[in-house]
């Protein structure tokens, strides 16, 4: 007899970031049953790391600016594979639900003459991303946060992990999970699953995310038959840190390029005027990325393996102001003063364009009844994302997730949930720390063998040789993952969380690589030095289809756009 | 200079420390107890990096609350040394000889490391939300010096560091709502466009009559908000001029009395 709470609802949202928060607005303000859960605690979520900004072309600073320069250098950027219906909404509806945040308490800097102030971030064409310093994901969280905890109606399980989707005829009715605090498990019966659960950044060694982010929605999803799409788009911020050790990879906001910093190598060499003579350290984030990775592979790196970026002559009183994160964080970690000294940065893995395939309307996937939202959605950003489009982005579908999902769920009449699939999961999950039956492999050693896989061979420069190597480790330690074996209880377990996320990671990083080695071309944010090209006849997008215990890979045409759409970009160049 | 910090660190790298940590599961009623680790030390390394690899090498079942670790999102709060701080901000080569670990004493312990911090978010609830003036022209305008006295509190990570250590909270923790929501009430009265006063609030339900500005908390701030001076301060100085206020104090007497609050 397998013990375990029932949880009923209308919606069940998975994550509590900005998206998923959100959302539950939406499905709150229409009298439905909404529960939330999250691996972390409320407020907690990767939302929080957010530093840069959010892009809404309210046009404060530069009075040309207008949601149609947005969405051109939104689908531009994104090379020409990102879902154009979405860039379209996206830049359209983003500055209201700016105003919308600031009507609910949130706090931007201001002009001169008091307006919400904007900054100039990569590859957005005028100063565009509304912003509180260096903390703007801190400040749309917790204002979110405060609004969901005021409504009173949303039941709020943060510390609750979710390991597995259940559907019944081909549309979602449920879930199963456990609450870290208790160590007891819960069956969910809803209507409708909003995944709002992040990326994937903690496959990989080096990456600037939050460490729950392993991956779990889109890989839960990609098991309940939702499609995945551009998973081999991973995007490498420019500028993390690299020294000291431990905090490699920690993100240095694009702001501070925004601000004036500027990058230059051991040599002195300002190399941004090299690679990208216009557009220069702002260019869009692919480009820097590969510039920084060239100077430090052709020995202009320094001995941490990073180049230089400097702010310093903006001044002590300045730069504390507009990024006090950056000063504490550099201060703190590595002993570095950025008001007087420079900084040492190099690439590291930030967000991932690619994750569930949905409907650019309505956040639906191709599962009825389950909707995805924010990095664990697809589609807007194509092969490159512009920063400040993701929180831009969890707002604006955040909402439409939301209302969609009621929608669906107001109208649905909930399918009947299978029990036993249910205790057969939540049996699995207990037979992790079942000693007697299995191996007695740390899952640990598996996840590090994972992310160096995954930074060494799956990087910014990829190779057809080199990712068929990754895909071989992968299929290894697949086999080896078999026979993982914790101790203890259920209870903030960090062995069986290990267990439950080196599933998911696994999954989802060979989707990532499967597509890796399919796209043969250079584009956006995946590039081969074994294809260098851009090619036309890859003008379309990956899909990750499962078939039984496999992964099928296939592609869709990128769609045309409607001529007035079209109209705004410029058009796409092939060499 | 920057040489000598290096050569400083390297000298440190590659020791074991050893880090005493706190282990107690509530539920089996066996009491709590410190128990040791020698772990490997590498440069840079925060304290954080050291109860991580125990808890994914050495002992999964070690209870730790954790995710940023880049000292953004407030989880991985604990007394190190029995001083309250942020674990992922601490760095391993500023401490001399036996690292002791344990969880916040302020709040109830589940686990080892972990304590129940959802107290916090019940009081959140409670805590009058932003109400904006009607009738104002959107866009808002706002003066960006107005902005910045609310934005000053805003920085808060919600670890809760500063309730950990307030002796009020911590010894008589019905009494006072504790610094954390002085600093939330602060930062949406100071809302330029903000139309409540919550320092009555405070005082009538908050309790904030019993801090007696020993400053602890703003000492203990990871993120450096001048919880006392520039939160706690001001809003006993509101408080009291509204209590002092004739017409006030006699609304006050004949209207509600204190309200219960959950805690």
């Amino acid at each position: 007899m397998v013990a375990y709470d029932r949880v009923e609802t209308d919606v069940l949202v998975m994550g509590m970031g900005g998206a998923g928060l959100r959302a539950a607005l939406e499905i709150v303000s229409r009298n439905l049953k909404v529960v939330l859960v999250s691996k972390s605690l409320l407020g907690k979520a990767h939302t929080v790391m957010a530093e840069g900004g959010i892009a809404a072309a309210v046009a404060n600073v530069d009075s040309k600016d207008s949601w149609q320069v947005h969405f051109s250098d939104t689908v531009a950027e994104g090379v020409y594979i990102g879902d154009y219906r979405m860039a379209e909404i996206l830049a359209k509806e983003a500055p209201e639900r700016v105003y919308e945040l600031e009507r609910y308490g949130a706090l931007f800097d201001r002009t001169p003459d008091g307006k919400i102030m904007q900054r100039a971030f990569g590859g957005h064409t005028y100063r565009r991303l509304c912003h509180v310093g260096d903390k703007t994901g801190l400040e749309m969280i917790r204002t979110l946060e405060d609004r969901v905890l005021h409504t009173g109606n949303a039941k709020l399980l943060d510390e609750t992990v979710i390991t597995k989707l259940l559907a019944c005829n081909g549309s979602v009715c449920g879930a199963v999970g456990f609450s870290l605090r208790t160590g007891k498990f819960i069956v969910f019966e809803c209507k409708a699953i909003i995944v709002a659960t992040g990326g994937l950044g903690r496959i990989y060694k080096v990456s600037s995310n939050s460490h729950e982010t392993t991956g779990d929605g889109i890989a839960m999803a990609f098991e309940a038959g939702a499609e995945l799409r551009d998973m081999e788009m991973v995007q490498f911020h420019p500028t993390g840190m690299v020294y000291p050790p431990g905090v490699r990879g920690l993100l240095v906001t694009e702001g501070v390029r925004g601000e004036g910093g500027l990058l230059f190598n051991t040599k002195g060499e300002r190399f941004m005027l090299r690679y990208s003579p216009e557009k220069k350290e702002l260019d869009a984030r692919d480009v820097v990325a590969r510039a920084i990775y060239h100077e430090i592979q052709n020995g202009n790196g320094t001995e941490h393996g990073g180049v230089y970026l400097d702010i310093t002559k903006k001044g002590a009183a300045f730069i504390r102001k507009k990024l006090p994160g950056m000063y504490e964080q550099f201060k703190e970690f590595a002993g570095v003063d950025i008001t007087k000294e420079k900084m040492e940065v190099a690439p590291t893995v930030h967000y991932f364009m690619g994750g569930i395939r949905v409907e650019p309307e309505t956040a639906r996937t191709n599962v009825n009844g389950l909707f995805a939202v924010g990095e664990a959605a697809a589609g807007l950003h194509g092969a490159n994302r512009l920063g400040g489009n993701s929180l831009a982005d969890i707002l604006v579908f955040g909402r439409r997730a939301g209302i969609s999902a009621a929608t669906y769920a107001a109208t649905s009449v909930a399918p009947k949930l299978d029990y036993r699939e249910a205790e057969a999961e939540i049996s699995r999950i207990n037979s992790f720390i079942d000693e007697a039956g299995r191996g007695s492999t740390n899952p640990y050693e598996i996840i590090d063998e994972l992310r160096d896989t995954m930074s060494s061979k799956v990087g910014i420069i990829r190779n057809g040789k080199d990712l068929n190597s990754a895909l071989q480790t992968i299929t290894v330690l697949k086999e080896r993952a078999k026979s993982v074996t914790v101790k203890g209880g259920v209870r903030f377990n960090q062995g069986l969380l290990g267990c439950i996320e080196m599933e998911k990671m696994l999954l989802v990083a060979e989707c990532v690589v499967r597509s890796a080695i399919y796209r043969k071309e250079s584009r956006g944010a995946h590039t081969r030095s074994d294809f260098p090209n851009k090619l036309k006849e890859w003008k379309l997008n990956i899909i990750c289809a499962r078939n039984g215990s496999k992964i099928d890979l296939s592609t869709v045409p990128v769609p045309e756009m409607p001529e007035e759409l079209n109209a705004l970009v410029k058009p796409e160049v092939y060499a | 200079m920057k040489a000598e910090n290096k050569k400083e660190e390297g000298a440190k790298t590659g020791r074991t420390r050893k880090f005493k940590v706190y282990r107690e599961d509530p539920t089996d009623g066996k009491g709590g107890e410190y128990q040791e680790f020698d772990v490997q030390v590498e440069e840079g390394m925060v304290v954080l990096d050291a109860i991580t690899y125990i808890s994914q090498r050495v002992d999964p079942t070690l209870a730790v609350r954790w995710n940023c670790k880049a000292a953004r999102c407030g989880s991985c709060s604990a007394e190190i040394n029995g001083v309250p701080r942020l674990m992922c901000k601490t760095r391993v080569d500023t401490i001399d000889g036996t690292i002791t670990v344990g969880p916040m004493r302020a709040f109830p312990l589940v686990k080892d490391l972990v304590t129940d911090v959802s107290s916090n978010y019940e009081i959140e609830k409670l805590m009058p939300e932003f109400k904006p003036k009607e009738g104002i022209s959107s866009p808002w305008r706002m003066n960006e010096m107005d902005v910045g006295r609310s934005q000053e509190f805003r920085k808060c990570i919600e670890c809760f560091l500063c309730q950990d250590v307030c002796h009020v909270v911590r010894d008589h923790h019905a009494a006072y709502i504790g610094p954390r929501h002085v600093v939330k009430a602060a930062s949406l009265d100071m809302h330029p466009l903000d139309t409540l006063d919550r320092s009555e609030w405070l005082t009538a339900d908050g309790g904030l009559g019993y801090c007696n500005v020993t400053k602890c908390c703003q000492d203990v701030c990871p993120e450096h908000i001048k919880i006392t001076d520039n939160a706690i301060i001001p809003e006993k100085e509101r408080s009291a001029d509204s209590l002092y206020d004739p017409i006030i104090s006699l609304f006050r007497r004949f209207s509600k009395g204190k309200a219960d609050r959950k805690q």
